[in-house]
């Protein structure tokens, strides 16, 4: 019998706000343990919570961009359990009012390859709705540690229909979750830090079968590419235990180990999931004005995949560049402001060309792990469009180009400037040019190659561009060169 | 109006108590009468009545996302019975 996998997920973003949830004290990643805390995040008697209205805000543009209905009016409820991570012994959440239903995610199966763009499709949300987070433990020999900046900080769960059917639909669907959120900004979802999380529910069903099987709830999955490993080596882990009977499948959570790259299971008691949830009697009901949420409608930024739509069909740019270009709205930008400011002049090919290959270069060999960001770096979309001008204008070579840039990146200087100081321009002294030319012609050693244009390779003189090209410094044009050469061949 | 027999032994454990016999019947006749007021809530006709989150009319009771200072590190941890490198230490439950 064929298997299929059903997978749901419920994904946790930390929101970018200034404050926490509930409370004003800051919240930001990276500060020294218990730092970032007050009165109500540690659960102090007689304490108050106080929603934060840009989370809100964010939440709802979040559900905005993902299709979702805005709820009229939605609620916040305690959420209880003993668990050190939570003060307070509940964790403030919505149960039966989600502050967003519905909605769906855009997302690119795998294409044939790399280089092929893949079908699209939307996962179905079930909802969205606007948490606190909690502390952070950190588990040692005899005991554990408790740090409570994270503890309080606006959290959205994202918990999608049981959708996806592959491993690779999970990663494609975080990502692109992902990228559109970045671009949004309303979280930095980076998984390593926290601030993206995601739980899979996982269950087998025969293919053809409507019901669904016995579900298991995967965690502990810390990057995008964890959360793919963990679904696959779970998925076959289901399928052995139904076709061999090796091992029963019960419902149950498991941890993925990503040192071990397997799943184990973690022994909860039934009894932790019986949260007795109940309305929070210190926070007041939030219903959200229409006109409201058209101003937040109207402040969402065009997101990831309608920019490649409009790049490919607008500027006829290729999958290879828009996929590496449009996931990222800073470098998206960065592109747009340098093609602006070429005013019409240059190939917005070209000005792609140069960020997705040599701006992408420096950026992810820049010392310090990890990749630059733009802000840290010289080049600044002013010098692409120059560049792209000299080189279109025939002012300078395309390989001369590639000297300049890494003396830009450098330096900083403009490109112009350094095609003065360096004389880098191109030659359009045809004369001197064809001394060379016929200097290299004339050398002995590229007699074969001379010969085998005779006898009607046209090929065989491109292995005299290089020395030509060398004897100019990298100033003449390829074209003229080969023009000239074969005009001196002629001659022979 | 007889409620149904409550678990006491369950809704002790989810609230970390320790009972004595004693206190297991005290508070099971207790949260029985609570649970018999409950039922008498119950059999109100509520057709058409909207349910209320609060008793007050109120609503979007929002702060600006603005920054306040906290507490220092030791007002954090002064309730802490055990405290290491800043953090409040904690017996191992692995969840």
């Amino acid at each position: 019998m064929e298997y299929e996998p059903v997978i749901g997920l419920e994904v946790h973003v930390q929101l970018k706000t200034r404050s926490k949830m509930f409370t004003r004290v800051a919240y930001a990643y990276g500060h020294e343990p218990n730092t970032l805390t007050n009165p109500v995040v540690m659960g102090m008697p007689g304490t108050l919570p106080v929603m934060n209205k840009e989370a809100v805000r964010k939440t709802v543009q979040l559900g905005l961009m993902l299709g979702c209905k805005i709820a009229e009016t939605c609620k916040w409820d305690r959420k209880n359990y003993f668990y050190p991570d939570s003060p307070k012994n509940y964790q403030l959440s919505q149960f039966d009012q989600p502050i967003c239903e519905g909605g769906e995610v855009e997302i690119e199966m795998l294409g044939a390859s790399r280089n092929v763009m893949g079908d699209h499709r939307t996962v179905e949300l079930t909802r969205i709705h606007l948490e606190e987070d909690v502390g952070k433990l950190t588990h040692f020999a005899t005991d554990s540690l408790v740090d409570y900046n994270r503890a309080g900080a606006a959290l959205c769960e994202i918990v999608t229909e049981p959708n996806l059917y592959s491993e690779d639909e999970v990663y494609a669907f975080m990502t692109a979750l992902r990228n559109m959120i970045v671009t949004a900004g309303l979280s930095d979802c980076d998984m390593e830090k926290g601030q993206m999380r995601c739980d899979a529910n996982i269950s087998i069903r025969p293919v053809g079968s409507k019901t669904l099987g016995t579900k298991v709830e995967l965690k502990n999955m810390n990057s995008i590419s964890g959360v793919r490993n963990a679904v696959a080596y779970e998925i076959k882990r289901q399928i052995r235990a139904l076709t061999t009977g090796y091992e029963k499948i019960v419902q149950e959570t498991r941890r993925w180990d990503p040192v071990a790259l397997e799943t184990e299971s973690m022994r909860m008691k039934e009894e932790s999931h019986d949260y007795r949830y109940f309305p929070d009697p210190d926070l007041m009901p939030v219903s959200i004005p229409a006109e409201q949420i058209e101003k937040i409608r109207s402040e969402i930024p065009e997101m990831p995949f309608d920019r490649q739509r409009r790049y490919m069909n607008d500027m006829d740019l290729p999958y290879t560049i828009t996929s590496v270009l449009c996931p990222e709205r800073e470098l998206a930008e960065f592109f747009e402001e340098a093609l602006a400011l070429t005013k019409g002049k240059g190939e917005p090919k070209a000005v792609a060309n140069l960020v997705v290959n040599e701006l992408i270069r420096d950026l992810s060999a820049a010392e310090g792990g990890g990749r630059q960001s733009l802000s840290e770096c010289l080049v600044t979309p002013a010098h692409v469009a120059e560049l792209v001008l000299l080189i279109e204008g025939g002012v300078i070579t395309k390989q001369i180009g590639k000297d300049v840039w890494v003396e830009m990146a450098t330096s900083g200087k403009m490109p112009a400037v350094i095609v003065d100081e360096k004389g880098l321009k191109a030659s359009n002294d045809s004369g001197e040019l064809a001394t060379i030319v016929a200097q290299v012609v004339a050398d002995p050693k590229h007699e074969k190659a001379i010969t085998q244009f005779k006898e009607g390779n046209k090929k065989a003189l491109n292995s005299l561009i290089g020395p030509v090209m060398k004897a100019t410094q990298g100033k003449a044009n390829p074209q003229q060169i080969q023009q000239l050469m074969r005009e001196a061949v002629a001659k022979l | 109006m007889a409620h149904t027999e409550i678990d006491i032994d369950k809704v002790a454990r989810l609230a970390r108590l320790d009972l004595s016999d004693e206190e297991k019947r005290t508070y099971s006749a207790q949260l029985g009468q609570v649970l018999e007021h409950m039922d008498k809530l119950n059999a109100l006709d509520l057709d058409g009545v909207e349910p209320t989150a609060h008793s007050f009319p109120l609503s979007n009771v929002l702060d600006e996302d603005e920054e306040q200072p906290g507490f220092t590190v030791e007002e954090a941890l002064r309730n802490a019975p055990k405290a290491r490198d800043n953090q409040v230490v904690v017996p191992k439950v692995v969840e």
